[in-house]
């Protein structure tokens, strides 16, 4: 839509793509949100994040914030840091800068894996029961985390070390959901899942967000799922750092500059 | 009564050295914790030479040892995972060469002896410590052995957490220091653990087998080393008790 074409073709056409463009300039790019945004402070703040492991530096100078009520997907190739920085927003990690969270965020960590063997001898309801007296809370909140995520009798009572890969999953997202976060980080909650799993996973989390109002921050490889759920993307890789709207980031060009590969994925063109 | 307080401060480290045992063997730290016993050799040795209290010599190498452990097991890498190797062995070998040649064996293997009040005190004390951080940081442990991430963000002070069970593992050491002797002492801290292990897959009966299988192997391996063997070196016989109700329990079909 370069608008090169003058005095040929679909005047009228070129008029309504360059209309629509201008409307969802409007509704979805930052700088004209900040006459809603100034008027709500951010529920986090990063300002030139730095991590470092030894002399490798991981994270540079990484600037966003999220509001409440978000979505952000953090896209990258492997190795670009996206764990890491999931961690050291919770202070997991060392990091340089700053990283601020407003008073009432309550985070909720989904990990991708956890040091956990399967032989140690602990059951589900053993786990979730921990955490929920080392946060002293009450012992309804059990309860009503296991009729959320509809988990029966049987799956609490069984051993850690016998749950399938999509159990596990549910097990963590519990865990997470103990303590009634405001904010979930979820770090690629579908790799080594099945299709049909993978699917009740982010049915899920779309749940929590529009029912609960949750703020979700999203490691994913899955585009398609970015591309369903996010409202902002952050993408990281060595050389490149961008933030914006799905529509924007999730371009063919910006992609292949990401992940160094053009993209296996068409966008229908009508969803414009 | 010198020799009742010793029986009984035996049971009650037996005890104490099932529960650690068991969360040490869940924590994966059995090979590195084996061997940290030798870590009060060359203040046992030394306290030998200088005729002071063996325990305060152990013990404070032991402590001190502890510390050192704790700092190289926070960087997880191979090269410190083989410096926590050398420490311990430098240990055995600077313990065997300061203690004099009489006391040698008393250090090394241990020796039955009467136990003051104050001592049989002292060590119940220091059982009851053990007891006490084991019960209270249970659940902090369980989310630590979990993930250690998740316990960090659930707000768990992990790092204080591995330190206070270190310590506390080395605590329970020092209470058996005198009887089993700087090699074996945490043999039973491992071996009874390993053998409930096999007995149950549930956290709390694994727990309670581990002590219980640890006290069992003292008052067996205790009675057949002073009334058949007559000797009060009564460590190694404790530990092969262990072995063998460890070998035992292999047996059994889960």
């Amino acid at each position: 839509m370069t608008g090169g074409n003058s005095g040929s073709g679909w005047p009228l056409e070129l008029f309504l793509a360059e209309a629509k463009k201008e409307f969802e300039a409007l509704s979805n790019s930052n700088g004209d949100r900040t006459w809603k945004r100034e008027m709500v402070d951010p529920l986090l703040s990063v300002r030139n994040l730095g991590v470092a492991f030894g002399n490798r530096a991981v994270l540079r100078q990484l600037s966003f914030e999220i509001y409440s009520g978000d979505c952000l997907a953090i896209i990258g190739p492997n190795g670009a840091g996206k764990t890491v920085l999931l961690k050291a927003l919770q202070h997991l990690v060392p990091y340089q800068g700053e990283i601020h969270w407003s008073p009432e965020a309550r985070l909720g960590y989904v990990p991708q894996r956890v040091a956990a063997d399967r032989e140690l001898p602990l059951r589900v309801s053993e786990l979730l029961a921990a955490k929920a007296r080392v946060l002293h809370l009450a012992d309804q909140e059990m309860d009503q985390v296991s009729s959320e995520l509809n988990l029966s009798p049987e799956f609490l009572s069984a051993g850690i070390g016998t749950l399938s890969g999509g159990q596990f999953q549910k097990v963590l997202i519990a865990f997470a959901l103990l303590g009634r976060p405001n904010v979930l980080l979820f770090d690629e909650p579908t790799a080594s899942l099945d299709e049909l799993t993978e699917e009740r996973i982010y049915e899920l989390v779309h749940q929590l967000q529009t029912q609960r109002g949750i703020t979700l921050i999203l490691v994913s490889h899955d585009l398609s799922v970015v591309y369903r759920y996010a409202t902002r993307v952050l993408c990281l890789s060595k050389n490149k750092v961008c933030m914006g709207p799905p529509k924007e980031i999730m371009t063919p060009e910006t992609l292949e500059e990401l992940y160094g590969a053009p993209p296996k994925y068409y966008r229908h063109l009508e969803e414009l | 009564m010198g020799h009742i307080y010793a029986i009984l401060l035996a049971g009650l480290f037996a005890i104490a050295a099932g529960l650690v045992g068991s969360v040490a063997s869940m924590k994966r730290m059995v090979l590195a914790s084996d061997v940290m016993s030798h870590l009060a050799l060359p203040g046992l040795g030394i306290a030998f030479l200088l005729k002071g209290n063996p325990l305060v010599g152990g013990g404070a190498t032991l402590f001190l040892g502890t510390l050192l452990v704790w700092q190289l097991q926070k960087k997880t890498d191979l090269a410190t995972d083989a410096s926590i190797g050398v420490v311990f062995a430098a240990c055995l070998g600077i313990g065997a060469l300061v203690t004099p040649n009489e006391d040698l064996l008393e250090a090394l293997f241990g020796n039955f002896q009467k136990l003051s009040l104050p001592g049989f005190l002292l060590g119940t004390a220091a059982v009851m410590l053990v007891v006490a951080f084991l019960l209270g940081m249970k659940d902090r442990l369980i989310l630590d052995l979990f993930s250690p991430e998740l316990a960090a963000a659930t707000g768990v002070k992990v790092a204080l957490l591995d330190l206070g069970f270190l310590l506390v593992f080395s605590l329970t050491i020092l209470v058996g220091l005198r009887f089993m002797g700087g090699l074996l002492s945490s043999a039973l801290i491992i071996i009874p653990a390993a053998t409930a292990r096999q007995l149950t897959g549930r956290m709390g009966q694994f727990v309670v087998l581990a002590s219980a299988v640890s006290l069992v192997s003292v008052a067996v391996g205790f009675l057949i080393s002073t009334l058949i063997l007559k000797t009060s070196t009564v460590g190694p016989t404790i530990v092969i008790v262990s072995v063998l109700l460890f070998v035992m329990s292999l047996l059994k079909k889960k």
